[in-house]
């Protein structure tokens, strides 16, 4: 069994369900974006507490560094200009995995015990399992997860899942110091969102709000955001985030049906064998070929 | 090496490595590719030296069959151009299934069923190798929404193949002094009288 605050709720490729007599509180992460100041520190605290040394990029004219996710950069800072309301704002989004209720990587998976989520609602990946298809990419509606180039392992925030499991907050909330990345269970995170929601929209912002989206049965990572109903403002934080229509099709119930189809035609044919009897050729046809070949 | 002269060749023997080539490669694939389709098949992936293992070899099994197919294809399109005796053979499909062949209308090389076979099992050939190319993460990375269409695609077409596959053994296994075409070459001039007609007549002049 695993640690009391990770008992497995869900497990990829596994059609039995996992052992559930246990409940244990759900737990999330709110990133309060209206305080973040980009300092970044999140970042280095999770290379710190990960062992994750990323190769040294380029600047790419943006503060976004390094511009992208990757094997070994499990969050990074989005920093996106715009303007809103004729005034210029600078809104900087910490990206990284939404930890989802009903996480899309988990059902694209098709390697058993590679992708699992706690009862406490972390969803983290088992590399020792992992076979590196990259369904997980696939099944994303985030677009998190990335394969390593070097052992085609899939990587992404596990929302420190080794610190939680000791009662401890993930790395990055540890060291945010100004207090806009906090951790508990997610009854007093929402009720924390709700304060802050709340002191946001008398300072002029009348759309802020809780970013958790229930597309994906609400997240375990959740933003509060000055302007909840444009989450595309946020470096594209997607709007109403499910998992594609295509990898339910692909995922879901025709795949056992299609199983039992094979098993069908398979049985199909025996049992027309034995009710039939084998085409053979008849013993006339046999006569015939016979007085034709002698004439 | 024992044979009838008067056995007829149905087969070269460079025709049926060919169709070994592409049958092995086809088992194999069908393994490794079960294993990602259903967890209730991941198991099939020990067959392949572990689920990584099966992961990276399916794509180039893949490759290599789409090669020897479509010089299977190239060998063998002209023979399975649909005619209208096809259309009738298939039209009366239902009496051939029940077992009885009195009134199904003469045929040449291939019946209506076995070309219809042929162009299905091309287009699932086709599906199966643009799809998988999409779906190649380790060599490729498409948009996310054409490698989520290719996903579905590889999955519908490879257990429609898998199902045509099937029905084609059985086809040769329910039709005695078939399978041996494939193994040696030849069949008896029965086999060819009672099943091939028109392509018996057209092979010994009778």
């Amino acid at each position: 069994m695993a640690l009391q605050s990770l008992d497995i709720a869900r497990r990829s490729a596994t059609t039995t369900p996992a052992p559930g007599a246990r409940q244990t509180t759900e737990v999330a992460k709110l990133i309060d974006v209206s305080t973040c100041i980009g300092c970044k520190a999140c970042q280095v605290a999770c290379m710190e507490w990960n062992d994750l040394r990323d190769e040294v990029g380029n600047c790419v004219g943006v503060y976004d560094n390094p511009a992208d996710l990757t094997d070994k950069t499990w969050t990074v800072m989005r920093f996106a200009e715009v303007e809103q309301g004729g005034r210029l704002e600078w809104l900087i989004r910490k990206d990284g995995c939404m930890h989802c209720a009903d996480p899309g990587c988990l059902k694209a998976c098709p390697a058993p015990g590679a992708i699992i989520q706690y009862a406490n609602g972390i969803v983290d990946f088992h590399q020792e399992n992992c076979i590196g298809c990259g369904y997980c990419v696939t099944g994303c509606p985030f677009n998190i997860p990335r394969i390593s180039k070097e052992d085609s392992k899939a990587y992404k925030c596990s929302l420190c899942s080794d610190r939680v499991a000791v009662g401890q907050a993930p790395a990055c909330v540890k060291t945010c110091p100004t207090g806009a990345i906090m951790f508990g269970s997610k009854e007093q995170m929402k009720e924390h969102a709700d304060k802050r929601i709340r002191d946001l929209k008398s300072r002029g912002f009348a759309n802020a709000g809780l970013y958790d989206p229930q597309g994906v049965g609400g997240t375990h990572v959740m933003y509060v955001l000055h302007h909840v109903d444009k989450p595309q403002l946020y470096s594209d934080l997607p709007k109403d985030p499910a998992i594609s229509p295509l990898v339910s099709l692909w995922k879901g119930m025709a795949k056992p049906l299609a199983s039992l189809a094979l098993g069908a035609v398979a049985l199909g044919s025996l049992f027309h064998y034995v009710m039939k009897g084998p085409n053979e050729v008849s013993k006339e046809s046999e006569r015939e070929a016979e007085k034709e070949e002698s004439q | 090496m024992i044979r009838d002269p008067k056995d007829l060749q149905r087969y070269t023997p460079q025709e049926r490595a060919n169709h070994w080539v592409v049958g092995i490669s086809f088992i194999l694939l069908a393994l490794s590719g079960l294993a990602f389709f259903h967890p209730a098949f991941y198991p099939l992936t020990y067959l392949f030296g572990g689920g990584t293992w099966a992961r990276i070899l399916h794509p180039y099994i893949g490759v290599f069959m789409a090669f020897f197919a479509v010089l299977m294809y190239l060998r063998f399109w002209r023979l399975n151009v649909m005619t209208k005796t096809d259309k009738e053979w298939l039209d009366r499909i239902g009496e051939m299934v029940d077992g009885n062949d009195h009134n199904m209308p003469e045929q040449g090389k291939y019946n209506g069923g076995q070309k219809a076979m042929f162009w299905a099992l091309t287009v699932c050939v086709v599906l199966l190798t643009i799809s998988g190319v999409l779906i190649w993460r380790a060599q490729f990375s498409p948009p996310i929404g054409l490698v989520r269409f290719g996903a579905v695609v590889h999955a519908v077409a490879g257990v429609v193949m898998i199902a045509l596959i099937f029905v084609h053994v059985y086809a040769a296994i329910w039709t005695k002094g078939t399978i041996r075409a494939m193994w040696y070459g030849t069949v008896t001039r029965a086999w060819a009288r009672q099943h091939h007609r028109a392509w018996y007549r057209e092979t010994t002049g009778k």
